[in-house]
């Protein structure tokens, strides 16, 4: 199927307005901000001023990269929010019947969407991984990683883009679901508790960490001497990927499909 | 020129719309009248092309919508007012509507005043009223300029200034050759705002025809005729001398008589003749709204029962054997008021009887003027009040 760019052009542009116009957006990526950086560089903080007293085991393993990214399990939180959000509230508002009558090739609708939500979501992202980063080294003083130390880099720019890729999934689950406390609903527990449960609990495990978050959050590690976990960084960002593409394809299906 | 044939949409074992064919014409206003749940949304969500039909199809300027090179430039369609995020303004609503359609920024400006909401432009939607946001819901559909238009309910919330506004709007795109196309279950409102009508009851057509053949096909003039009260021989007088004069004669619930058959002043002459006195001798048209009705009634979903008020009535304090007084609305009563069949009006041709709730059907002359709707009927509902 040709692509028809001008289509492409007016969704991206329409949604670079929606997105802007409305304050929810706008908070989401801003809280997702503050909370990693903040948290990160809390617990960075505290990392530092007790490492003296932690086992020989967690010295051992230690990773300054990844303890400044100590945020990112809840600032992730507010990203999903922004996913879901994104894509609900033309649910939610009935938009959706006006969006796509305007643009009937529902497909076009749907991915340059995404990819608006997407840019805005990698920009704060990618921003969030490095101020988490930098302002987490400078708490840890001493114990610091620098970018140019083997990994590092890698993790840094893998945490934002672990981030995006959240997002991304959060908006086709949403496009699935249509209804934003639905998606919420099934996400947010999800992220904050399940998964992390499921992939640490020993009976779980080996499924738990092909979840996309705990397969995910691989690439944010530069020392992993005590990982089980069958596949390497890049493996790991790999699994999460298809879950993202799972999850598009889903959305694009039953949106193609279903009355508006 | 927007054309549906056959067009059929079933949810699960529902039908909401069934083997619907029809034409809306340029430059008329086409009414699209039914009872709410009648399948007029789903419709115009089908020539939206945002519900597939489960069979039949519909076509605007004969290709089907997604089909359209530039489809909002070439259909403009209101759906729902309430559709806007509450926290967008009405410019940046607007706005976004028209990137996704290639539409200029400037002509959103130029909407907004059409619609009058220029003042209020940068105010965020959540605090509109109702008819704030129909008049929003306009601009959208205004927005590409196009030559076929939608419009969904459009004048629900809207004061009288703003219904007023509607009604010159729709008249004026019809008039510059737009193909206009209004849902409403307001009759009154369409006998003065459209030209043609297509009035749809349980999803399927009742009437496809020009509001001056629907008024004449489905209105009838009567007189009304009252007899001194108390004084039932002289009213058994009078029908008998109406009835042998040629006209057909209607009891009414307060002791009137509905005459159709016969013009005033020979009324007037037949009572003198009879030597019967008249308390009242009045004129009166059917509305369009009771003709409506009345051709939809036996295709209402929705409709209200009496309360009964059962359990909040408290007992009789007084009289302990006495049951409490229950407010028994006599059946009968209603119905025989309830828009019967006139006699002299002609049927509807269009009128398809319905399976399950049968339209009443038109009372031949020699049957005793009695009850003429189905059994099954209990009460008007109110939801044309909405």
């Amino acid at each position: 199927m040709a692509v028809p760019v001008t289509a492409v052009q007016q969704v991206l542009q329409s949604e670079w307005t929606k997105i802007k116009s409305v304050r929810s957006t706008v908070w989401t990526l801003g809280i997702a901000f503050v909370v990693t950086v903040a948290l990160g560089a809390l617990i960075s903080a505290l990392t530092k001023k007790n490492f003296e007293n932690l086992p020989p085991k967690d010295k051992i393993t230690f990773d300054p990269t990844f303890t400044s990214f100590a945020g990112m399990g809840l600032g992730q939180l507010a990203l999903i929010v922004f996913g879901v959000l994104v894509v609900s509230n033309e649910y939610s508002t009935g938009m959706i019947r006006t969006s796509l009558a305007a643009v009937p090739q529902r497909g076009i609708f749907l991915f340059s969407k995404i990819v608006m939500a997407t840019l805005f979501a990698f920009a704060v992202a990618m921003l969030t991984g490095f101020v988490s980063f930098f302002l987490g080294q400078a708490m840890l003083g001493s114990l610091k990683a620098s970018l140019g130390d083997p990994g590092v880099l890698r993790a840094v720019i893998g945490g934002g883009l672990y981030m995006t890729l959240i997002t991304v999934f959060s908006m086709g689950v949403a496009t699935m679901l249509r209804s934003p406390m639905l998606a919420l609903g099934i996400l947010m527990p999800f992220f904050f508790l399940i998964s992390n449960i499921l992939g640490h609990v020993p009976a779980t495990q080996k499924v738990g960490r092909y979840l996309p978050d705990q397969a995910g959050q691989k690439i944010m590690q530069v020392v992993t001497y005590d990982s089980e976990a069958p596949y390497g960084p890049w493996g790991g960002f790999t699994i999460m990927v298809l879950w993202v593409v799972a999850a598009l394809v889903g959305a694009y299906v039953l949106l193609k499909k279903r009355d508006a | 020129m927007i054309e549906a044939v056959g067009l059929t949409k079933r949810y699960g074992a529902k039908t909401a719309v069934h083997n619907l064919t029809f034409q809306v014409r340029p430059g008329a206003v086409t009414g699209f009248l039914g009872p709410n749940g009648s399948g007029k949304s789903t419709t115009m969500r089908m020539i939206l092309g945002l519900d597939r039909p489960t069979s039949g199809y519909v076509t605007v300027g004969g290709r089907p919508f997604h089909q359209l090179p530039n489809a909002p430039r070439q259909v403009g369609a209101l759906l729902d007012a309430k559709a806007v995020h509450g926290g967008r303004s009405a410019r940046l609503h607007l706005l976004s509507l028209a990137q996704l359609s290639g539409i200029p920024a400037s002509r959103v400006d130029e909407v907004l005043g059409v619609v009058g909401l220029q003042d209020v432009a940068r105010k965020r939607s959540k605090g509109f009223s109702l008819g704030m946001g129909q008049r929003l819901g306009i601009a959208a559909a205004l927005l590409g300029d196009p030559q076929v238009l939608l419009f969904d309910e459009p004048v629900n919330g809207l004061d009288p200034e703003g219904i007023l506004w509607v009604r010159n709007l729709m008249k004026r795109l019809a008039a510059e050759g737009r193909t206009v196309f209004v849902s409403s279950h307001l009759m009154s409102e369409m006998a003065l705002t459209a030209d043609h009508l297509i009035v749809i009851g349980r999803g399927q057509l009742m009437a496809d025809m020009s509001v001056k053949d629907f008024i004449s096909a489905n209105s009838a003039d009567f007189a009304r005729v009252r007899t001194p009260d108390g004084e039932p021989e002289q009213r058994e007088k009078l029908t008998a001398a109406l009835v042998e004069a040629g006209g057909r004669v209607l009891p009414e619930q307060d002791g009137g008589m509905r005459v159709t058959g016969l013009p005033l002043p020979r009324i007037s002459d037949v009572a003198h003749g009879a030597d019967v006195r008249l308390w009242e001798l009045s004129p009166h048209q059917a509305s369009l709204e009771e003709a409506y009705m009345r051709m939809t009634q036996g295709a209402v979903d929705y409709r209200s029962t009496d309360d009964q008020r059962a359990g909040f009535q408290p007992p009789a304090p007084a009289f302990g054997h006495q049951m409490p007084a229950m407010p028994q609305m006599p059946q009968q009563g209603w119905q025989e008021t309830a828009y019967p069949v006139l006699e002299g009006e002609r049927p509807n041709p269009y009128a398809q009887p319905v399976a399950a709730a049968p339209a009443a059907p038109p009372v031949p002359p020699s049957a005793p003027a009695s009850v003429p709707a189905p059994a099954d009927l209990t009460k008007r509902d109110s939801e044309d009040a909405r």
